[in-house]
């Protein structure tokens, strides 16, 4: 089932950032979304991750088949490794693959160690497999890249590569060329025009 | 809102000097009864200010309407301000009567609650920044606060007895104040109920200017 | 559900999991009172309960600032809230784990601390089942506040003022129960009005934090 996005307005602290956004992305298929930092990415992508109402339009096919990973990984300094990954595996219903996910994101060695005692870089590998886990179809991924090394991006889209060969989509806010088959999608176009409620122009005299 | 704020001036002044000079002392209560002028309508009202900001926040709910979030947000300081008269004219007519500046009696200890939820209610508007979010958050609270103070109320009047007498105006039984008191008190009320909508119809002007100002800058900003 | 559960109670074993912090400050608390009023034995065994659930109460106060704070701050909630369990479910188990870590505790060192403040024999049994049912509401109630202020830097004076008006009905019955309960007077009406908000606030509260937590998230 392909994701469809129709006519979106999406608001951040009830402004409006980005409007008219449209774009349907079917199986097996990336999105790729660009625009300068503050133009409305992340506030899209919570949006159709369903952590935000839209302020207008439709999102099609995304409730509950979505992976979300934002800025943060999710990770429990206290725990290890695999408790980490176990723990969102169950979350979402899914046990197996764990071991698949360690491999595809090298983190073999890791397992036992604590998530808090991992490099930065790590920690955001631990939280890109935890995409794996999960098994959703439907990857928002929000600047993945992110303090990842030249081989651990290149792990990264063999990742989202697989993903998409096995019929999931992804839909990726990122600066840097993954060297997918995806379309690009600038949001700047979409840039909302400032408003005003009408409740707040009524004439008060 | 001239005629209106004329109308509460006329009746809160009317009731009050009549209330005050113009009925006889009583018997029992000397004229330390005069003070239900002030003490009745500000307790009525410390409670209708929160029934008000109920339905307000319901509608901002159900209706997203915003007018309605900010009365709610208009109404609160105003509610407060009632229970500190309420409370304040009830510990001045106490004193007299039972002896005592306070006495942990179940009206009392209600009242000093709901002061608490109200300043609950205000103390998260004022600390979150967004509008909307905090004219949700406020919402939800003030529909828990209002079943937490209902349960507070029952727990209180289970919990001790009390000093207080009844109700001193009821609809359904007889009343149990003279006609010579209960005609001015009712202007007095009359009065608060009116220089409460007022109130809270000018502090809401307020509100959706202060907001307007808000909207335009955002728009100089994006334009800029 | 149940590795829900189980990751916030080994998070809260584990070091710098701040079990055992409430149960400290518990009986920090209970000493502290006979240093105040004076070693009275009377006057203590007279106000054990009311000092007792008193501790408890804040004692679950206290840990309350954590109970989303970290889960918010490190990611798990927009993870959480986007995983297909609903998230009404998943703070009322984080509220069931706050409970087993905080309230418990408090369930099973009261008649201890009860002996510190000679709380009377007939006492024990209704001072430990007012707690053992009074205390889950505090811990969805808590859930609530901590829903509301989990966005703001400085929540953690303003969630004290929010959530402590809402503790005041459980109190009252909970305080009452022990109280009555070490008088030898009547204490089932008490004990059943606590048990009924406990079952009210633990079938309708996770909806309001729900509700609350996602106009925090988004």
């Amino acid at each position: 089932m392909s994701l469809t996005v129709s006519d979106l307005t999406v608001a951040r602290g009830g402004a409006p950032v980005l409007e008219g956004v449209s774009f349907t992305l079917p199986d097996g298929a990336a999105l790729v979304l660009r625009g300068p930092n503050g133009s409305g990415k992340t506030t899209l992508l919570r949006t159709i991750a369903g952590l935000q109402m839209p302020l207008e339009g439709t999102i099609e096919g995304a409730e509950d088949r979505i992976a979300y990973a934002g800025h943060l990984d999710g990770l429990k300094p206290t725990l290890t490794v695999a408790e980490n990954l176990s723990f969102w595996a169950s979350v979402f219903g899914a046990h197996d693959g764990i071991d698949a996910a360690v491999e595809a994101f090298n983190l073999k060695g890791l397992t036992t160690r604590a998530a808090g005692a991992l490099s930065a870089g790590q920690k955001r590998r631990l939280g890109l497999a935890r995409l794996l886990v999960t098994s959703m179809p439907v990857w928002v991924l929000d600047e993945p890249t992110v303090s990842l090394d030249q081989s651990s991006v290149a792990l990264f889209a063999d990742a989202v590569r697989a993903h998409l060969a096995g019929g999931g989509l992804a839909l990726i806010a990122t600066h840097i060329d993954l060297g997918l088959e995806g379309e690009v999608l600038d949001v700047t176009p979409f840039r909302a025009r400032p408003r005003i409620d009408p409740v707040f122009e009524m004439d008060l005299s | 809102m001239p005629t209106l704020w004329g109308l509460a001036i006329v009746s809160l002044v009317g009731g009050l000097i009549w209330g005050f000079f113009l009925t006889p002392d009583a018997d029992k209560f000397a004229s330390t009864v005069k003070i239900i002028y002030l003490h009745v309508p500000s307790a009525l009202m410390a409670i209708n200010a929160w029934l008000m900001m109920l339905v307000a926040s319901l509608i901002w709910l159900i209706r997203r309407h915003h007018v309605s979030a900010l009365a709610a947000r208009a109404a609160a300081p105003v509610g407060i301000t009632m229970t500190l008269i309420a409370l304040i004219t009830g510990a001045i007519w106490g004193q007299p009567m039972w002896g005592t500046w306070w006495e942990w009696d179940p009206r009392l200890t209600s009242f000093l609650i709901l002061f608490l939820f109200y300043l609950g209610y205000v103390a998260l508007w004022e600390a979150i920044e967004n509008p909307d979010t905090a004219a949700d958050l406020t919402s939800y609270l003030c529909i828990v606060g209002s079943v937490f103070a209902m349960l507070s109320r029952y727990a209180v009047n289970f919990w001790n007895q009390g000093l207080h007498q009844g109700a001193s105006l009821s609809l359904d039984k007889e009343k149990n104040v003279a006609d010579v008191y209960y005609q001015p008190l009712l202007l007095c009320i009359a009065g608060f109920v009116l220089l409460f909508v007022a109130l809270v119809l000018y502090r809401t002007g307020t509100e959706i200017r202060a907001r307007r100002i808000g909207a335009l800058e955002a728009r100089e900003r994006a334009s800029a | 559900m149940r590795a829900l559960l189980l990751r916030d109670l080994r998070l809260a074993m584990r070091a710098g999991g701040g079990f055992g912090l409430g149960l400290a400050f518990f009986l920090i608390v209970t000493v502290l009172v006979p240093l105040s009023v004076g070693p009275r034995t009377q006057l203590l065994a007279e106000i054990a309960p009311g000092i007792l659930w008193l501790g408890a109460l804040l004692a679950c106060l206290l840990s309350l600032d954590r109970l989303l704070a970290l889960d918010w701050e490190d990611g798990s909630l927009d993870l959480l809230a986007t995983s297909p369990l609903p998230l009404e479910m998943v703070l009322g188990v984080k509220a069931l784990a706050h409970w087993l870590t905080t309230g418990l505790p408090l369930v099973l060192a009261a008649p201890v601390l009860g002996v510190l403040l000679s709380l009377p024999g007939a006492g024990y049994g209704w001072l430990v089942l007012s707690l053992a049912v009074g205390t889950p509401a505090l811990s969805v109630i808590g859930m609530f506040g901590a829903a509301l202020t989990v966005g703001l830097k400085r929540g953690g004076l303003l969630l004290s003022l929010l959530v402590l008006p809402l503790y005041v009905p459980t109190l009252i019955f909970g305080a009452e129960t022990a109280r009555r309960g070490a008088v030898g007077m009547e204490a089932e009406t008490a004990f059943l009005m606590l048990a009924g908000i406990t079952l009210g606030a633990v079938a309708l509260l996770p909806f309001a934090a729900a509700a609350v937590l996602r106009v925090n998230l988004r």
